[in-house]
């Protein structure tokens, strides 16, 4: 791949992830807490961490964070994406690069970690302690990691040929 | 799936649990009281048994709690996602409803613990 090359296809994986966390804003939760989410754009991020290089998920992850939160979020909204994301980031690369999990665990521990480093943030806003909702977290960072690692793991294989 | 990443999952589901019980280990009684922090601080506390409506204000917002039948709830509020709202309503120790975006908590205690505790909890 040439350098042109991948200026677009950084492009297309910043867009897609972008596009991503807008469309998961139009799909309500059954579950009312903070901290909850599908973690739609994360497909993307593990995606490129996969298909290019840890860094690059890095900036991809960067600059999908900074222009939703200028769109929709806000700056609430920026601070606990970035506490997610950083997390969840440094614990993927871990267990990608030093445990070698497989995909679909590397991203169900990005998951966990992307509801906790919210929760964490929310704590501090509210200045309360909301370790109350940490099972329901954990379980539901499970489930949503299991279903984005296998949506990764498919796009890969068709975007690999 | 190597062995490793079903320990894995075996793992989480395992801390999962336990945390469910620590965390609501003991909190199955039914409170008393009704504690209203907004940004840090108390600014009100109401009987759980005597049914009320009160508007509770963080600058411009606001959300609408509601004590009924030995239950708070939260009907109505002006924040974008609803969270508060959508929570199902509270009567034993513990409980909280929060409304992040307000900054605003409503919780569950008993009749002997203080506000400074709670807080600090």
């Amino acid at each position: 791949m040439n350098s042109s090359q991948k200026t677009a296809y950084y492009g297309i994986f910043a867009a897609l992830a972008i596009i991503m966390g807008w469309v998961e804003m139009m799909i309500p939760l059954p579950v009312p807490v903070p901290g909850v989410k599908i973690g739609l754009a994360n497909v993307i991020v593990v995606m490129s961490m996969y298909y290019f290089d840890n860094k690059t998920a890095l900036g991809i992850s960067f600059i999908r964070i900074v222009i939703s939160g200028l769109l929709f979020s806000g700056f609430s909204g920026f601070l606990y994406s970035v506490a997610g994301a950083i997390l969840s980031f440094i614990i993927m690369v871990l267990a990608k690069d030093i445990i070698k999990f497989n995909i679909y665990s590397v991203s169900i521990l990005g998951g966990i970690c992307h509801n906790i480093g919210q929760i964490v943030i929310a704590s501090i806003v509210v200045k309360t302690n909301l370790s109350i909702y940490m099972p329901i977290l954990i379980i539901s960072g499970l489930i949503t990691g299991a279903l984005i690692g296998i949506i990764a793991k498919n796009c890969l294989t068709h975007i690999k040929r | 799936m190597k062995k490793k990443d079903i320990i894995l999952i075996i793992s989480i589901i395992i801390i999962a649990i336990i945390s469910y019980f620590l965390f609501t280990l003991g909190k199955n009684e039914k409170g008393s009281q009704v504690i209203i922090t907004v940004d840090g601080t108390v600014i009100e506390k109401f009987n759980l048994y005597e049914d009320r409506e009160y508007t509770i204000k963080n600058g411009d917002h606001y959300n609408i709690l509601t004590i009924k039948d030995g239950y708070a709830d939260i009907i109505e509020a002006d924040c974008p996602d609803k969270h508060c709202v959508n929570q199902k309503k509270i009567n034993k120790m513990g409980e909280k409803i929060i409304c992040l975006p307000n900054k605003t908590i409503i919780e569950i205690i008993g009749a002997d613990e203080s506000n400074i505790d709670s807080i600090a909890n």
